[in-house]
């Protein structure tokens, strides 16, 4: 029987975290109430990308795109749209400026300007369900491969297609694939590195719970061009979702025989493992990544050998990120020209981003390589809220950079985005406004990387722990203006000389911020003011004598007793004690609390 | 030499069954390690002692990755866990306040609180980037968080799981 609706809700980890799974047993239980369950049918999806509105739907076949659920809007949907026919005014996405709601999914400025090649499917159809992806093409770029193609025709393909490593380093993935297939070893591996461990990056989770085959397709296709006989997705702890998907669908492939010995009746044979990381950043460079796999301690180790010669016990070893893998199938189907057709000269394709931060539009993103950053922070991401002004976006992750306002203009790709000192990385874009201290955010990057050092070398052991130190020192407001000179130098020492790709990349969100917001740093060590008001030993409380209404609310909020009564009842802060918690200042309903 | 602390049965033959499940699986200790977390909440000295005997493979190495991964704990957890993200996303949003808050409240990153009732970890990036700033406790996230609103988050959290 011809369904009624066909509904899509989004089951991505933002959506559940905001309350899918309840409105969903709310709308279920209104269709039965209208006793028309039988004629809708819902579909759990992976993610839509418009994380910041969720949980959001589809309605299908009219594409209405519904936002914010709650489970009392069960009844508003299935009364009025699917019962009437008449679209549900106050759960449409209203357009910022026109104030006009826009019901169709298609019109929303989100999705109009991205291109979809790894997202392909990820949102449209379920990802428990392998004939699903079977009806999108799924596993047709594998019999392809398998029935009309030589492996070296396949790596022709695309080495053609200009297909770069979508994990940052931009490394030609057919290049890889060919030193992989002329390694001499009587086995081989594939590994597709699934650790993605970048705050404030979710790219990696998202096409993984939203669309395993794509990357298990991808990850045969590889097998099949380099002679691997085996693989394995080293993934993440921190995504149990991911690794539930995962694993449902590789048993899934291997029921359909798409998996396991003689695929496709053909006498290729390939079989993956999952194995699962345990939190530790390092672990996404490749040759830490293949220690972990092994099971030991994840610490990398100098290169060459490269894994393609040498790599998981000590045989050939291809390793591709997620997104890389999830482009492939789509490449061998509709051919190399049309791949290389979209981005720049050397960069080509699309790229993932997920945004984050101060942007109105939190969420997933598809785009082609050449777009401008500018493009997707407002036509996309649509702006700061707030009213606030942009400040920086940071690209690249904790080995990336911070790129000013001034430079909006310039077009994602490896190399610009490289010439401006920061890097591609694997996809973390993060807003910052006003009230982001630059000097502040680079001493998070740093910390991090510092945390996660794993201590093999020296320079990036003990050269980010005193580029740390330094950066303690001048928001603590004990900065002198030789120590700027020092930080630069450390930077290079640590770049130039460090082991991986951690280390080497460890020192860029200081330089970018010194090259591009010099200022705020002198500020902090001139001036001992932090301009965003985010440093905390820089800033101080002080009650507006004038506006205090002495309602003691600031009195009983402070947790260390440092507000007391003056003489005429209004409130003083005892500076001594103050430990410019904020809390005083959040609390006060009059705005009688200054911070500066 | 250690003193050689007493490991129940039941214990001893939960481990039995994860090391036989990965038998014959190259590269599988941290796959273990995994296992064991999972089974007893954190990775106890004995058991770390008797995965080493059984395996034949040294302590010290074992040591060497429990305490290399963040994800294994080598001590207990509080009752509920809260898992105070400290992803690029929730720290421009400030997350730092609300770290300042939790130590407010006399809870201390990587510790369990006096009462044994929380504790705190800090992670990287929980995915809940929209909601940001946020946390976890224990399966359940919360989201666009202020020092207040997480006050009284926690106070109602404690009434509702006595």
């Amino acid at each position: 029987m011809p369904k009624r609706a066909h509904i899509l809700i989004c089951a991505g980890a933002a959506c559940i975290s905001a309350g899918e799974e309840s409105f969903k047993s709310a709308l279920e239980k209104e269709l039965k109430n209208a006793n028309i369950f039988e004629e809708v049918k819902i579909i759990e999806t992976g993610c839509f990308g418009t994380c910041d509105l969720g949980p959001v739907m589809v309605i299908y076949p009219e594409g209405i795109f519904y936002i914010h659920l709650k489970p009392q809007d069960a009844k508003d949907i299935v009364q009025e749209h699917l019962l009437k026919g008449r679209i549900v005014e106050r759960l449409l996405v209203k357009e910022v400026e026109l104030k006009k709601p826009l019901p169709n999914i298609n019109e929303l400025p989100f999705f109009k300007n991205q291109v979809r090649i790894a997202l392909r499917n990820v949102g449209f159809i379920d990802p428990l369900n392998i004939e699903e992806y079977i009806a999108r093409d799924g596993y047709s770029a594998l019999g392809k491969v398998l029935t009309e193609m030589k492996p070296e025709e396949v790596i022709d393909e695309i080495k053609k297609s200009g297909l770069r490593g979508r994990g940052g380093a931009g490394f030609p993935t057919g290049l890889k694939w060919e030193l992989g297939r002329k390694a001499k070893g009587d086995e081989k591996y594939i590994i597709c590195n699934a650790d993605e461990g970048d705050p404030g990056a979710f790219m990696d989770r998202s096409i993984l719970e939203g669309d395993p085959h794509s990357v298990i397709e991808g990850m045969l296709i590889g097998a099949y061009a380099i002679g691997a006989k085996k693989g394995f997705i080293y993934i993440r702890a921190e995504y149990p979702l991911a690794i539930k998907r995962l694993t449902y669908a590789l048993e899934q492939a291997k029921s359909y025989g798409l998996l396991g010995e003689n695929i496709l009746g053909t006498d290729f044979s390939f079989d993956i493992e999952i194995r699962i990381g345990a939190g530790a950043f390092v672990c996404g460079e490749e040759t830490a990544l293949i220690a972990s796999v092994e099971g030991k301690r994840g610490m990398p180790r100098p290169r060459p050998p490269f894994p393609v010669n040498s790599g998981l016990w000590g045989k050939p070893t291809v390793i591709n990120n997620v997104e890389t893998w999830a482009n492939i199938p789509e490449i061998i189907l509709k051919g190399a020209n049309w791949f290389s057709s979209l981005g720049t000269e050397k960069s080509k394709g699309t790229k993932v981003f997920a945004l984050a931060g101060k942007i109105n539009m939190t969420g997933l993103i598809e785009v082609p390589m050449g777009i401008t950053l500018k493009e997707i922070v407002y036509d996309i991401g649509g702006g700061i809220p707030g009213g606030k002004k942009f400040k920086a976006v940071q690209i690249g992750g904790p080995a990336g950079g911070c790129i000013p306002a001034e430079y909006l203009d310039t077009p994602v790709d490896y190399e610009s985005i490289t010439s401006l000192g920061a890097i591609m990385g694997s996809g973390g874009l993060i807003v910052m406004d006003e009230d982001n201290c630059m000097v502040d955010v680079a001493k998070f990057f740093l910390s991090f990387t510092q945390d996660e050092s794993c201590g093999k070398c020296v320079p990036c052991r003990v050269g980010t722990k005193r580029m740390l130190e330094i950066l303690d020192k001048i928001t603590d407001g004990k900065g002198e203006m030789r120590d700027l000179e020092e930080l630069e130098e450390l930077a290079k020492v640590v770049r130039n000389t460090s082991l991986c790709g951690l280390g080497k990349g460890a020192p860029n969100p200081v330089l970018t911020t010194l090259r591009y917001f010099r200022d705020e740093y002198i500020a902090h060590i001139r001036d001992k003011k932090c301009p965003a008001k985010v440093c905390t030993k820089l800033i101080h409380y002080e009650v507006i004598r004038e506006e205090c209404k002495k309602c003691s609310i600031c009195f009983r909020n402070c947790p260390v007793g440092a507000i007391f009564k003056d003489y005429d009842g209004t409130y003083v802060i005892d500076q001594e004690k103050c430990t410019k918690c904020g809390i005083c200042f959040q609390v006060c309903p009059f705005k009688a609390i200054k911070k500066e | 030499m250690a003193v050689k602390l007493k490991i129940s049965e039941y214990a001893k033959n939960e481990i039995e069954k994860i090391l036989e499940k990965f038998s014959g699986v190259q590269g599988s200790l941290i796959m273990i390690l995994h296992a064991v977390q999972e089974k007893f909440g954190f990775l106890p000295k004995e058991v770390l002692e008797l995965i080493s005997e059984e395996l034949k493979v040294p302590l010290s190495e074992i040591y060497g990755i429990a305490t290399f991964y963040s994800y294994f704990r080598l001590e207990p957890q509080g009752k509920h866990v809260i898992r105070l993200c400290m992803g690029t996303a929730c720290y421009v949003k400030g997350a730092a306040d609300l770290l300042t808050a939790l130590e407010q409240m006399g809870l201390k990153e990587g510790k369990v609180s006096e009462d044994g009732y929380f504790s705190l970890d800090l992670v990287r990036c929980i995915g809940a980037c929209s909601m940001a700033p946020a946390l976890m406790i224990d399966e359940e996230v919360y989201g666009k968080l202020t020092p207040n609103n997480l006050k009284k988050l926690l106070e109602d959290f404690r009434k509702e799981n006595p």
